[in-house]
């Protein structure tokens, strides 16, 4: 099982790549909109790329409730149960 | 055996695996087809990561319908994969969910309906041009509508912009027939694509779409409009062209 700070980083390391935020700001209390700039469809790349990096499927209902990385890095936790 | 063994297939806009367009390459896949997709813009590095979840792999092709360089480049892009192409499917449409879609019919401003019309309508001609010295005779060009004879809820500037596509699409198959091309669209119900999502009020479409529909309407099932597609690739519909055929659970032809 992944700790809670693997999935951060590998998470923060996507969102440098498809974003352009330097991947030490992608921090569990930031914002995706608000601290990171990531718009909507950055969004959507980050879901896509999150799914195949750690093996989940991230429902397109769910993504709106994922509005901070810690959010993001808890729900993967649970999907990958 | 799948009905278009050999052929060689084009897919102009897929973005997600939720992308009509996806749906469309992944059955064309299935049926024996060698499918190439493309996209355009920011959304590109999405379709790289997506086709990815296809059947088989496929290359992506940076087109942007609205760049007469990138529409010029076309065929050689094309010739880097296959020899040519059997079919092209438009699966692209685009109007500023701000001005022109949700209800502010009366104050859309002409600058955003010019560019929906061109993204939307005009680029079926520019994209068949455009893929006319790849194509011979047996080629089939599909688009999708969205019933444009009659005026939705929210859906505004894009249904006149499905208007002219409808229109474009008749003028193409009278143009194009002497060449032994068809042209033809399919006009699917309302589905939960990205695209949708982005049109304020279109859930009120998908609700009484399955109410009146004889057939019922799964709003997130691709996979009967994508099949209708395959088929209007396949040689299976060789004299129809300027058609639109509904794939909608039967909703147009019912009055209430």
């Amino acid at each position: 099982m992944a700790t809670t700070e693997e999935i951060r980083a590998d998470l923060a390391e996507i969102v440098e790549e498809v974003a352009g935020v330097d991947a030490a700001q992608v921090q569990l209390d930031k914002s995706f909109v608000d601290d990171l700039d990531v718009d909507s469809l950055s969004m959507v790349e980050v879901v896509v790329a999150a799914e195949e990096k750690f093996d989940v499927k991230i429902p397109d209902d769910e993504v709106k409730n994922l509005k901070t990385v810690g959010d993001a890095v808890a729900f993967i936790e649970r999907a990958q149960g | 055996m799948g009905i278009l063994d050999g052929k060689r297939i084009l897919v102009a806009g897929v973005t997600m695996d939720s992308s009509i367009g996806f749906a469309v390459a992944r059955v064309a896949q299935q049926e024996g087809a060698t499918v190439l997709v493309s996209n355009f813009g920011r959304a590109l590095s999405i379709t790289k990561r997506i086709v990815n979840r296809l059947p088989e792999p496929a290359p992506v092709i940076e087109l942007d319908v609205t760049d007469q360089e990138h529409l010029d480049r076309l065929p050689d892009l094309v010739r880097e994969h296959v020899d040519g192409l059997d079919g092209v499917v438009h699966s692209v449409a685009y109007g500023n969910p701000e001005t022109l879609l949700g209800g502010k019919f009366l104050d859309g401003p002409w600058d955003d309906v010019a560019q929906a019309v061109q993204v939307s309508a005009y680029s079926l001609k520019s994209l068949s041009t455009a893929c006319l010295p790849l194509m011979g005779g047996g080629g089939s060009v599909v688009g999708m509508t969205f019933d444009a004879t009659v005026a939705w809820p929210a859906y505004d500037w894009m249904g006149f912009s499905k208007a002219a596509l409808e229109s474009c699409s008749r003028y193409l198959a009278r143009d194009l027939g002497p060449k032994g091309i068809r042209v033809n669209l399919v006009s699917a119900g309302p589905l939960k694509t990205l695209a949708a999502k982005a049109i304020p009020g279109f859930e009120e479409l998908e609700s009484m779409w399955s109410d009146r529909s004889p057939l019922g309407w799964d709003e997130k099932d691709t996979e009967p409009t994508a099949r209708a597609v395959v088929a209007m690739l396949s040689d299976w519909f060789p004299a129809t062209t300027g058609e639109i055929v509904h794939v909608d659970g039967g909703y147009h032809a019912m009055g209430a």
